[in-house]
């Protein structure tokens, strides 16, 4: 009896160890993350890290460690790609929830599944032998590798994610609300538009943050076709440089325990935080306006 | 009233548009890949390892690279993730702790997985000291693959009806007895095609395994989990980017991109083809 | 079933523990096997004289790129055997790596030109070295500024991981780079981005502009280039401006060992540098060691041609 006992307590252990090794994990990479980066700030001022705009920590002259414009760069493709997915992603949600029969809801659904799919170097790829070229033949320019393009595959990446969730949160607005707007005598359309993407609004803001997530946190693809100017963009049509891109870029090259591989860590940092403040805004609307959650 | 049914067919018209347009998307992209890699395919581009330097011969190094990196990611992601979903679903009582918990594993979900590679660095090239290897890459794509494993096999937990939990537990079986043999048997379809998506996802990752271990031109395959390993994802970056001969090797880079594709999809319908087969065989949705 | 997922359980930890103990006994059993890493000017010549020097040897050779700095911080990191760089390691890179136990000495195996490309549709031939300087630094803008028409430039370099990118900063601009200058991934990169661009220019080196049979390769051309206003302009095409010095952009391409190479090290290098080696480097569009260089190899011990 008392084995028996002793074996099911063990196992609960077990189990609970495994459990909290989320939170382990989490903490540890934060942790990684500041004690490397904070070590950055013996040689770089703090005001300079943050709104200095030149990053070159490999200068002729002085080492510069400015993030600023990276930071500029990562939002720019960031709200590049928002601006296209958002109203294609919505749009093709309403239309599967809507709209759609049974058998095209299926397939659009596997057809956005093997979207999501793809992996990053492959949509890379494709910025770089196709949409960089098509994008330099319609607008004329020298070279397709800029924040527009970045910007285009990273709404392709994102738009999986805004899709589903927006789907979602549609089918759930319950049907009371659609049969009563019908009956005052509203059409299917202005039903969708005043009543039920109204009702379904949290849901589709939920996932219009896991979309900026998504592409804030994206490496490969704006490695592979931005163009990796590290100036501050004046124009979609310029080259871009990212946080991730940047330190993709640069990690190999630094000898362990240097000033640049600590603000390589910084820039981690600022990044990882910055992808836990889109959770933390994703999370605050789902529980106020949702009500239930785990 | 005309007025509004003008605006419905516009309106309705622009939905089927979005739809559209994102299936020509999708469409593009197999069909740009498929055509201008076919012709790379052969026999010999699968079988073959490179030869002179990478312009001639084929992928195979990357192919194995590919599958044996996986293979440390899945011993490594799977049962951790799985027990982890087990505590989540079966032991643990709702509170701030579980609480906590959910929010951790949704926010690794969301963290850029360049900063896992970071942390692989850090972790298991330096601090374990595993070196650039499948090892380190291999374990890093699994804290990478973790959350997923963690969500979706509590999900398939979640499917399972508590009857069947509450049966066990009248019989006098203890709480472990039940999970075995009442619960985990029918959430095993669910975990097992969820957990090969999440697989699929880690075959195609580059950003993790940048610096934890893989390489552009191996002359022999990794003798152990200690050796460097070539990898498809990181094969095609280089031949698109930074290779000698981009010209030259454009085709053998969209043939890559076509055998990556193709793994992926395989493995995508393979977790299809389980959860119809065994999802049936457990008379569970 | 509940016998068979606790079955799968310890078929896979058995599994497990079998791959990370076989991993164990092999790692240190590593004497013929030699890791070169870094720049990615020579990753392709490296790898060709590699695979040369396998079909006669039994040894395994990986070379990987990553640019110089990669290689120099793998060399301190004691993550290679050999370094590839095309730019000499820094003082403080030096210190570092003597911190780390590492005592780097430089062998030359090759030399390397550096040719300026541009579009074959441009008008403009040739350029004074300052004129390279002051496009690269910002300072002129348009390429009606010496002598083309009125074309915004578009510039297009490498990154700063990369030895090419430091060389040519620090013998041509003498300043740092315009932040407008377009980091590509690779030398490859730089000329098809070139070749698609009307105005760019372009810094690679000379063995990636002629094609096998020796002919410029298509859509670009390179600029002559003139050491100051008074020099004649000389042309990166003919090897003999470049083994001579008459052009101005030569490097010396550098293999940094951890001490005196030894063993399958030294073996390899000396491959590197003896007749066979060296002609190897020719046909990959380099230039061959020459006399300073060849000294220079000796002082380390090894006899420039001698295997």
């Amino acid at each position: 009896m008392n084995f028996k006992k002793i074996k099911e307590k063990a196992i609960y252990i077990f189990f609970f160890l495994t459990g909290i090794l989320a939170v382990i994990i989490l903490l540890g990479i934060f942790l990684m993350l500041l004690i490397n980066g904070l070590q950055a700030f013996k040689d770089v001022k703090l005001l300079d890290f943050f709104f200095g705009t030149v990053w070159n920590p490999s200068a002729y002259e002085e080492s510069s460690y400015g993030i600023l414009s990276m930071v500029v760069s990562t939002f720019m493709v960031t709200l590049g790609a928002m601006m296209i997915a958002v109203p294609l992603g919505i749009g093709t949600a309403a239309y599967i929830a809507e709209i759609a029969n049974e058998r095209i809801r299926d397939i659009l659904r596997s057809i956005i599944g093997i979207l999501a799919g793809i992996p990053s170097v492959v949509i890379g790829f494709i910025g770089i032998v196709l949409v960089g070229p098509f994008i330099a033949k319609v607008f004329n320019l020298s070279s397709g590798l800029n924040a527009l393009n970045g910007s285009i595959l990273l709404a392709v990446m994102s738009l999986p994610t805004i899709i589903s969730i927006s789907e979602g949160a549609i089918r759930e607005v319950p049907k009371d609300f659609k049969v009563a707007s019908y009956a005052l005598g509203a059409n299917r359309w202005i039903t969708l538009i005043k009543v039920t993407i109204p009702a379904a609004f949290s849901g589709i803001i939920v996932s219009i943050m896991l979309g900026i997530g998504r592409a804030i946190g994206e490496t490969m693809t704006v490695l592979m076709a931005t163009g990796n100017a590290p100036a501050i963009p004046h124009s979609f049509f310029d080259s871009v440089s990212t946080m991730t891109a940047t330190i993709a870029i640069e990690m190999g090259e630094v000898p362990y325990g240097t000033t640049h591989y600590y603000a390589l860590f910084a820039v981690g940092a600022v990044l990882f935080l910055i992808s836990l403040g889109v959770n933390l805004i994703a999370e605050l609307v789902t529980t106020k306006y949702r009500g239930r959650r785990t | 009233m005309k007025f509004n049914r003008i605006k419905e067919i516009i309106g309705f018209g622009l939905l089927i548009l979005s739809a559209v347009l994102v299936v020509l998307i999708l469409g593009i992209i197999i069909f740009d890949i498929a055509i201008k890699g076919f012709g790379a395919i052969s026999w010999g581009f699968l079988i073959d390892f490179p030869k002179e330097g990478m312009t001639k011969g084929g992928i195979f190094p990357a192919i194995t690279g590919t599958i044996f990196v996986t293979l440390i990611t899945t011993l490594f992601s799977i049962p951790l993730g799985v027990s982890a979903a087990i505590y989540l679903s079966e032991y643990a009582i709702e509170g701030r702790l579980t609480h906590i918990v959910r929010a951790a594993i949704r926010n690794l979900a969301g963290i850029p997985s360049i900063i896992y590679g970071l942390f692989g660095v850090a972790i298991f090239v330096q601090g374990l000291n595993f070196g650039t290897s499948v090892l380190s890459s291999g374990l890093t794509l699994g804290l990478l693959t973790l959350p997923w494993i963690i969500a979706t096999s509590e999900e398939a937990l979640k499917t399972v009806p508590q009857s069947y939990r509450v049966g066990a537990l009248a019989l006098g079986a203890t709480k472990w007895q039940t999970i075995r043999s009442n619960v985990l048997p029918y959430a095993f379809p669910g975990i097992l095609t969820s957990s090969i998506l999440g697989l699929s996802r880690a075959a195609g990752e580059t950003a993790p395994i940048l610096f934890t271990g893989v390489a552009f031109f191996l002359p022999r395959l990794p003798y152990s989990v200690f050796d460097q390993f070539m990898a498809l994802p990181y094969h095609i970056y280089i031949l698109s980017t930074q290779h000698h001969a981009i010209d030259q090797v454009k085709p053998l880079a969209y043939g890559t991109t076509l055998v990556l594709i193709a793994i992926v999809f395989l493995l995508n319908l393979a977790a299809i083809i389980v959860r119809y087969k065994l999802g049936r065989k457990y008379y569970l949705k | 079933m509940n016998k068979l997922s606790s079955l799968i359980k310890i078929k896979v930890l058995i599994l497990l523990f079998v791959i990370i103990f076989t991993g164990c006994v092999r790692k240190g059993v590593n004497d013929t096997f030699i890791q070169i890493k870094g720049s990615d000017t020579e990753v392709n010549l490296v790898q060709r004289l590699a695979e040369e020097f396998m079909k006669e040897h039994q040894v395994y050779i990986a070379v990987t790129g990553g640019g110089s700095g990669t290689g120099i911080a793998s060399l301190i990191n004691k993550q290679t055997d050999i370094a590839n760089s095309s730019r000499a390691m820094k003082d403080e890179e030096i210190n570092l790596a003597k911190d780390n136990d590492v005592n780097p000495m430089a062998i030359v195996v090759a030399l390397d030109g550096l040719a300026l490309i541009v579009h074959e549709s441009l008008p403009v031939k040739s350029l004074t070295l300052d004129e390279v300087g002051k496009i690269y630094r910002g300072e002129i803008n348009n390429w009606e500024e010496v002598g083309g028409s009125d074309l915004e430039i578009s510039m297009y370099g490498r990154q700063s991981n990369s030895g090419t990118y430091i060389y040519f900063r620090d013998n041509v601009l003498k300043g740092d780079y315009s932040p407008k200058v377009r980091r590509m991934n690779g030398t490859s990169q730089i000329l098809e981005a070139v070749r698609r661009d009307k105005a760019g220019i372009g810094y690679v080196g000379i063995g990636y502009i002629i094609d096998d049979q020796g002919n410029v390769k298509s859509g670009i051309n390179s600029l002559k280039i003139a050491k100051d206003e008074n020099s004649p302009a000389i042309s990166p095409l003919e090897p003999e401006n470049v083994i001579s010095g008459l052009y101005s952009i030569v490097r010396p391409l550098y293999q940094y060992t951890d001490g005196k190479p030894k063993g399958n090290i030294l073996d390899f290098i000396l491959y590197e540098l003896s007749d066979r080696g060296q002609e190897i480097v020719v046909m990959e569009g380099y230039y061959p060691v020459s006399s300073a260089y060849i000294k220079m190899n000796e002082k380390l011990g090894i006899k420039g041609n001698e295997f």
